[in-house]
């Protein structure tokens, strides 16, 4: 049941984002930029929560789950330390995620070479 | 169809769009199945699949006995790290040109975004080749998503001040 709520919101979220390419010509990195901050004010204004309790990593998978998470770090660390927690609270959740695309991400492009284009 | 919308801070010029719309036409030409439905359907059918192996990743840790609040770095970790190595070998790429969003907007699309240009400009070096291009993309994403997220505590800690 886990499975199939996970396909259904996250096939869902990518299928937005399929509308939006096709319809307005946003380019990919523009589609990446608008859906982390559409998750951090999503996640902000309570209305992530739902979607995340039901789809779990269809939710939490696509990039509006990684703004999720860093609105609800940044305002859980802003409710124990204050204000500092502004800027501690955001990086603090999505720590894991970071390092390990800086980290793989060098890692991979320093092992591979990219593909003779055909 | 598709209309090409100009946006203000490119510096398009008449031979840019003329090549743009031939390529358009070009790619309409060489695959005259490809339409909306199609695309959205396989953009459906990947990212959600993609979202079923980071449910199966996160089953697994639970079931190992990770806490709730932790077991989303262990799935983070391990999907950045599928959606780099499979750019790495050269496979994300072809289930990007299927997929269209579908590989894009899941968490292995920010590590595709990551490793593809990082390791097209190794040879300008590894400091300003394969250092800098890795942020071409994650890095804008970066910039504002940790930024709006600064704004949202410092928003959050002033309403709680007027409680």
């Amino acid at each position: 049941m886990d499975y199939l709520r996970a396909f259904i919101v996250g096939g869902t979220i990518c299928l937005i984002g399929q509308i939006l390419m096709d319809k307005t010509s946003l380019t990919p990195a523009r589609i990446l930029v608008s859906f982390v901050t559409a998750g951090v004010i999503l996640g902000a204004l309570g209305i992530y929560d739902p979607i995340f309790e039901y789809g779990k990593a269809g939710a939490s998978v696509p990039l509006p789950g990684f703004g999720y998470a860093l609105a609800k770090g940044t305002i859980k660390e802003v409710q124990q330390n204050g204000l500092i927690g502004a800027f501690t609270g955001g990086i603090k959740a999505t720590s894991a995620g970071i390092a390990a695309a800086i980290f793989f991400g060098y890692l991979m492009a320093i092992i591979f070479n990219p593909k003779a284009k055909s | 169809m598709k209309t090409l919308r100009m946006e203000g801070d490119c510096m398009e010029h008449t031979n840019e769009e003329r090549l743009k719309k031939e390529f358009q036409d070009m790619v309409k030409r060489s695959a005259p199945s490809s339409n909306f439905l199609k695309d959205c359907l396989a953009a459906f059918v990947v990212g959600g699949l993609i979202c079923v192996i980071g449910q199966f990743v996160m089953n697994f840790f639970i079931n190992m006995g990770i806490p709730k609040e932790e077991v989303g770095y262990y799935v983070a970790t391990i999907m950045v790290f599928l959606g780099a190595f499979l750019t790495g070998i050269g496979v994300y790429d072809n289930i990007g040109k299927f997929a269209g969003a579908g590989s894009i907007v899941p968490i292995t699309g920010f590590s595709n975004s990551i490793v593809a240009p990082a390791m097209e400009f190794k040879r300008e070096g590894f400091v300003f080749g394969v250092g800098a291009k890795m942020f071409v993309i994650a890095g804008p994403v970066l910039v504002y998503g940790i930024s709006s997220s600064v704004i949202v505590g410092i928003i959050y800690y002033i309403m709680n001040l007027f409680k």
